[in-house]
């Protein structure tokens, strides 16, 4: 017994085995690395703070900062919120233009992805050459320099990107030797870290995640068929891997959302599009409203009534003393009662009484009687004391539902139907008490089972173009757009109409205040985040991801109406083509070598096979992935969505020219012949670079004649001003 | 061979394929977003069957009366009752054990799904029989692989590719067989490359037959089942104008049929313009003002999908007035590139547009009617361009794809395809789009032209060819297929609702006293389906797991997971295949869409439990493993049937209260609130 429990903590303590060891510190300089981060600084940095002007997206991105500045509440349908946070923390500490700070940190991540990429060629164990080639294409590649110099996040996303596959690489190559030592589990770490930083600024780095998922479990799977491991160090390896890759980004996402959250507690511009539980849990706005509003409604309460989805507009259960026409345009008939609508704004015609049936009275008892889940109640409008009442006649504008109304007695044996059962639909037990803000209730009619719904469409003139109000007699299953919460709510006190009447003018006061748990926001932000559509789908510079690959398009980011100066989002072409052509050499040389190995014939010896793969796979692999879902997608679409995409398909540039020189070039001279080519195609690269640079940095400032003569595609929107 | 029961059972609800089927037996042209072979067959087996066509199929629940319909509802059952030895026979050879394939079989004859789908005329039996048919003969082939060339084997490896053009050419989703197909022949032509046994020859001769039987010949098939529905539909009829005007002069009975017109234009021709998008309309104005706040008020300029006097535009030169059909002024021919006006015929106003906000897209300009009896402003210029001509050639009626762009503002006339409002007669916007782009929205062709100046010429020589219609009505399908969106606050079947069986589709009958009939999966059997799907990929788990960890198993064993990998692995990846994509898709979706995915996962069923109680068997002693086979294999066949007997009125109608009434005989029934019968 003991023998077998020692095999099984034996591989615990080598997982912890780092703690052994002394902590030392070797010091080593990579006077590459050192010398390509002064370049990418030199590069990003230059010249930062001009434009003094607000550039393209960073008017929104700047709205965010301010915003963070004064915790005010917001919601960004483009993405969580850690990379508005990091931006926000540049702005932290600066006077009162912090142009300059609030571009440092995307500059600097944009300068850092230069050494990465070198580290990244290092690791795949591609020669320092090879390596440094990737490092000075990504530094003169102006479509990466425009995005990093402004305040915009896919620079810091391409960092957290490139970070995550090089401490994974790292991680790896560690693997072999050494694994569960403080360096493994530090990149091991490292990766999971990345990889949600990369989430939390852009839902996009959710495909390189996916992708080194992906490659992580392909590694376990050649580990599990490894029969010098034990069962239980390969189901170590396993739980480092669940926790560090799995766990540890969910929780650092979570996270986020909750500084998010934390910081931002004013209520703000984008409250409407938040339930009434999650605004009463902010500062300000509806919180100061409801705030000590009684919990629990009850007979007599008097309470507005919200729509749960709010869409496509928030809105509250509504009447006013206009009747229906009694005839529609299309000569349909109505029953001529008073109208029943859903407004979006707030109103003193919002608020209604919750009455027993039974009793005559508006007021609430002593002590309150609380209406729980499955009463039966009658509500009436507090203005104009009708009851809301539905029938078998069509409704104005879904003639397949029944009219909701206010019920007037014409003496015309149309009796009233004024019954309501409360359902509460997110109770928990079946004697739920409803409650104020936080449930969500249908209101099924009783005589004819039809639910009180919002249809939204809007009325016509004579419905004042508020939303129409309808009764759903087949409930398909549960729809946010039957469902009402209790937004504001008071125990009414005054039998006398009159005195009621002043009583709903005035704001309403009592002493209670709601918390919601921070899963519940989460949830809820998100949900919102993930299904909050922006409606303009057309943008002047929006393009297609077809238009991406040959750069048929770019962005003109600023325009100096009177020096002429413009910056543009415009990539060095011929790395966007050589970047193209080596992926296709890839891919056909990889199907080649795959077809003629699989008839066993071997042109390339094993080890630089495997190298020819894992390069391949990652470069390759990550361009895949983070351009063709796009294909998919319907949201606007720009140029700067390839740029991660553009990043990983320049990492195969060098790969692929040291894959040709070292094993299709036999003998010295070719090899020396494309050395020199290669030579002279980098200078023609950074000859490019220069070209653009003055639409990359914004100056100097080109004439007319120059700027014709850069419009190298006809595609290509280059300003140039009319004399 | 088990045959369906519902086989002479019939109810009375009939959707839009019954109509079609009377479209091709009165040949009249018509527009549909899938391929046309399952309605040719529908149509076909209703003409042979005596049906004469003349049933208007108008809405749901109305009486056949003295129509001859059988022969159409039998044909879709019939299909529909093949399924069930497909699947009997699929499994038993993929298991190559009975029991598996009779428990897969029991699951679709017992399942209230399967048999209310195929009672009707639809487009699902035949897809599903296509689709099986397909499986049956891939597996069936790849059953023959050690007899190469031999005559089965071609006779599977063609019939094959028979099936995925039948597939395909019911609807787009049998695409998703064919992917399985060819992910199958990857596969096994990879094991095929393999094999160092095999010259190179050798591989080349497997490789072309595959490629011919089942590239080419799927694709000659296919080809040919459009060619035949061309051929026979050669009458106008309701789906014209979801067509170009070129596609439009073939059809019999269509006033651009065999007429002649002029070819080029010239100033002072009359003219109809057509949007080039899918059903876009004729540009169209009339005497009605935009109303107060939306843009200026000016006369409305719209887009009108129906012929009218009001599309006819006269086109003039921009800088004069004078009448070029004066017999006194010699002809000048509109070149691309020029600066025209177009004057409306009716009301003589000219085609204007400003940087006021279009009604309903905001962000593009408003088109207006402006100006009296030709006399406006410099607004009422546009520049005519034709796509991809050079400056100063002519402009060509129907074939010219003509840009207007607005010479003020340099915006381009376009159709955004938004429905205006009551006032604006809900006819399409037309709006003035500063985002110059390439897209149909913004271009236009000629179709009617009159000028009796100019020679007519007979359209006969526009007419397109068969490869050009054949592409043509694939883009119509397409943009038909991705313009069917949920409506805003419509509720919707979601994927995640179908394997869950969380809610049905009311057939027909929605009252207490109507004969009702409720598509709904036998829930015991769909719920079964799902929790084996959890089980294969635990079972399948371990075992590739404890394979790669070189567990040594014995030969019973090692069979057992051959099967399991194998053959459930394709099961499994046709279940994914035909349920995945349906999370990615805009279109609206209905719980139809997900049977032929069931039919795969029940099959998984078959092999899982199969596997699963052999493989307790095996681990029990010899005797005691018999019995538990024998049993475990019984219970699960009576628990299918059983729930049949419960829940068989869902298909055979119920008539009676509503089952939400705990009167009815089926309230205890109703598991889920969702459920609504």
């Amino acid at each position: 017994l003991g023998n077998h429990s020692s095999s099984l903590t034996k591989p615990f303590c080598r997982m912890l085995g780092f703690l052994k060891q002394p902590v030392v510190v070797t010091a080593e300089i990579n006077m590459n690395l050192v010398a390509l981060t002064v370049m990418g600084l030199v590069n990003r940095f230059w010249a930062l703070s001009y434009p003094r002007a607000v550039v393209f997206d960073e008017v929104y991105y700047g709205q965010f900062v301010s915003l963070y500045m004064k915790r005010i509440f917001f919601v960004d349908d483009s993405g969580p919120p850690f990379g508005h946070m990091l931006l926000a923390f540049g702005g932290r500490y600066s006077m009162n233009v912090p142009i300059w700070s609030l571009r440092l940190l995307p500059a600097l991540s944009g300068a850092l992805c230069v050494p990465l990429a070198y580290q990244i060629l290092v690791e795949l164990h591609f020669s320092h050459c090879a390596a440094f080639g990737a490092a000075l294409l990504i530094l003169f590649e102006n479509s990466l320099i425009t995005q990093s110099r402004l305040m915009l996040l896919e620079s810091v996303l391409i960092f957290f990107i490139l970070l995550a596959i090089l401490s994974y690489l790292k991680f790896y190559n560690l693997q072999k030797c050494s694994p569960f030592t403080a360096g493994w589990w530090f990149w091991l770490l490292l990766t999971g870290v990345a990889c949600s930083c990369a989430v939390g600024v852009k839902y996009m780095g959710l495909f390189t995640y996916m992708l080194l998922l992906a490659t992580a479990g392909v590694h376990f799977w050649h580990l599990i068929g490894d029969q010098t491991l034990s069962n239980v160090s390969v189901f170590c390896h396993l739980l480092a891997r669940g926790l560090t890759l799995v766990v540890v980004p969910v929780a650092m996402y979570l996270s986020f959302f909750y500084v998010h959250l934390t910081l931002l507690y004013r209520s703000g511009p984008h409250d409407q599009i938040m339930t009434s539980a999650f605004q009463a849990s902010l500062e300000g706005g509806l919180a100061r409203i409801t705030q000590g509003q009684p919990l629990e409604v009850a007979y007599g309460s008097q309470i507005t009534l919200r729509n749960v989805l709010g869409k496509p507009v928030p809105c509250w259960l509504h009447s006013h003393k206009n009747t229906y026409p009694i005839r529609y345009e299309n000569g349909r008939g109505s029953s001529h009662q008073q109208q029943v609508t859903c407004y979006p704004f707030k109103d003193v015609n919002n608020w209604w009484i919750v009455k027993d049936p039974g009793m005559q009275q508006l007021v609430v008892s002593n002590p309150p009687r609380p209406v729980r889940h499955g009463h039966i109640v009658q509500l009436v409008h507090g203005i104009t004391t009708r009851y809301l009442n539905t029938h078998d006649v069509a409704a104005p504008l879904s003639p397949h539902s029944q009219e909701i109304s206010c019920y007037i007695d014409y003496n015309i044996s149309m009796p009233a139907q004024n019954l309501w059962r409360v359902e509460i639909v997110n109770r928990e037990s079946d004697t739920d008490v409803w409650k104020t803000i936080l449930s969500e209730v249908r209101f099924v009619h009783v005589n004819t089972s039809a639910v009180l719904k919002l249809s939204g469409a809007s009325l016509p003139e004579w419905g004042y173009r508020q939303l129409e109000i309808i009764g759903e007699k087949l409930s398909k299953g549960y729809h946010q757009s039957m469902l009402w919460n209790v937004e504001e709510h008071r125990y009414g006190k005054s039998q006398e109409q009159k005195e009621r009447e002043v009583e709903l003018h005035s704001p309403t006061q009592a002493d209670i205040s709601k918390n919601l748990s921070f899963m519940a926001r989460f949830t809820e932000l998100q949900w919102k985040i993930l299904t909050l559509k922006n409606e303009d789908t057309e943008h002047k510079y929006s393009s297609s991801p077809l238009d991406w690959i040959t750069m048929d398009t770019n962005i003109a980011y600023w325009f100096h109406p009177i020096s002429g100066a413009q910056i543009h989002l415009i990539g060095n072409i011929l790395t966007w083509a050589s970047a193209n052509v080596a992926t296709l050499v890839y891919v056909c040389l990889f199907l080649w070598y795959l077809l003629r190995r699989r008839r066993k014939i071997c042109d390339i010896p094993e080890d630089a096979w495997r190298l020819w793969v894992s390069a391949g796979g990652l470069c390759v692999g990550g361009w895949a992935v983070n351009y063709f879902p796009f294909f998919m997608m319907e949201k606007t679409l720009f140029l700067y969505h390839y740029l991660p995409a553009l990043t990983f398909q320049i990492l195969l540039i060098p790969v692929v020219l040291q894959h040709l020189t070292d094993h299709l070039c036999r003998s010295q001279l070719p090899k020396n012949m494309f050395s020199a080519l290669i030579v002279a195609w980098f200078s023609s690269i950074y000859l490019v670079y220069r070209t653009f640079s003055p639409l990359t940095y914004g100056e100097p400032i080109l004439s007319a004649a120059e700027l014709r003569a850069l419009r190298w595609k006809d595609s290509w929107d280059i300003l140039i001003r009319k004399h | 061979y088990v045959t369906y029961i519902s086989l002479f059972f019939f109810s009375w609800d009939e959707t839009h394929f019954g109509k079609m089927g009377s479209y091709y037996i009165n040949r009249t042209f018509f527009f549909d977003v899938h391929p046309p072979l399952g309605k040719m067959l529908i149509g076909l087996a209703g003409y042979l069957s005596g049906y004469n066509g003349t049933f208007p199929f108008q809405k749901p629940g109305d009486r056949y009366e003295h129509h001859n319909y059988i022969g159409m509802r039998g044909f879709c059952a019939f299909l529909g009752s093949c399924l069930v030895p497909f699947a009997y026979l699929i499994v038993l050879e993929l298991s190559k054990s009975l029991s598996a394939a009779l428990l897969a079989a029991s699951i679709l004859i017992f399942d209230t799904g399967c048999i209310t789908l195929s009672q009707y005329i639809l487009l699902d039996p035949i897809l599903m029989f296509f689709l099986m048919g397909a499986v049956l003969s891939m597996v069936k082939y790849n059953s023959c692989a050690d007899r190469p060339f031999s005559a089965p084997w071609w006779f599977w490896l063609s019939l094959t590719g028979v099936n995925l053009a039948g597939a395909i050419g019911v609807k787009f989703v049998g695409l998703f067989v064919v992917l399985l197909v060819g992910l199958n022949t990857v596969y096994d032509l990879w094991e095929l490359l393999g094999d160092l046994s095999l010259s190179l020859v050798t591989l080349g001769k497997h490789l072309l037959a595959r490629v011919f039987c089942l590239i080419l010949l799927p694709l000659a098939l296919y080809t040919a089942q459009f060619a035949v529905h061309f051929a026979v539909l050669n009458k106008s009829g309701p789906g014209d104008g979801f067509f170009s005007s070129a596609f439009q002069s073939r059809l019999i009975g269509n006033n651009l049929h065999n007429v002649s017109i002029p070819e080029h234009l010239a100033y002072g021709s009359v003219i109809t313009m057509k949007n080039l998008r899918m059903a876009g309309g004729y540009l169209h104005s009339h005497w009605h003002l935009y109303p107060e706040g939306v843009g200026a008020r000016q006369q409305q300029v719209t887009a009108y999908l129906h012929k009218d006097l009001n599309n006819l535009w006269v086109i003039k030169k921009h800088d004069s007035n004078t009448d070029h059909l004066d017999p006194s002024c010699s002809v000048e021919f509109v070149r691309h590139g020029d600066v025209i006006r177009l004057e409306h015929k009716e009301t003589s106003r000219n085609l204007h547009s400003h940087q006021h906000e279009a009604p309903m897209t905001r962000k593009h300009f408003q088109v207006t009617g402006y100006g009296i009896n030709g006399t406006g402003d410099a607004n009422d210029f546009w520049r005519i361009e034709v796509v991809g001509r050079k400056a100063g050639k002519r402009i060509k009626v129907l074939r010219s794809q003509i840009r207007l762009t607005h010479l003020a503002t340099g915006c381009i006339l376009g159709s955004s395809g938004k429905t205006l409002p009551k006032w604006g007669w809900e006819q399409v916007e037309v709006t003035c789009t500063p985002y110059v782009k390439e897209t149909p929205n913004a271009l236009w062709n000629v179709e009617d032209h009159i000028n009796p100046k100019l020679p007519n010429i007979s359209l006969d020589v526009l007419k397109p060819s068969f490869p050009e219609i054949l592409l043509e009505s694939h883009m119509v399908m397409i943009r038909g297929n991705s313009g069917l969106k949920p409506k805003e606050n419509e509720v919707t079947s979601k994927p995640w609702h179908w394997p869950i069986n969380y809610q049905g589709l009311r057939f027909s009958g929605v009252n207490e006293t109507d004969h009702r009939v409720y598509l709904l999966g036998n829930p015991v059997v769909w719920w079964l389906n799902l929790v084996t799907i959890g089980l294969y990929l635990l079972m399948a788990t371990c075992t590739i797991v404890a394979i790669k960890r070189g567990v040594q198993l014995t030969v019973e064993f090692k069979e057992l997971s051959e099967v399991l990998l194998h053959s459930g692995g394709k099961m499994m990846l046709g279940w994914l295949l035909h349920y995945l994509p349906f999370f990615m898709m805009g279109r609206v979706l209905y719980f139809h869409h997900y049977f032929p995915a069931m039919l795969f996962s029940s099959m998984l069923t078959g092999i899982t439990w199969d596997t699963l109680l052999k493989f307790c068997a095996g681990c029990l002693s010899c005797s005691v493993g018999k019995r538990v086979y024998t049993y475990g294999t019984l219970a699960l066949m009576l628990l299918i049937v059983y729930s049949f007997y419960l829940f068989h009125p869902l298909s055979y109608g119920m008539v009676g209260p509503m089952a939400s009434d705990p009167n009815s005989p089926m309230a205890g029934l109703r598991w889920l609130e969702s459920w609504e019968f």
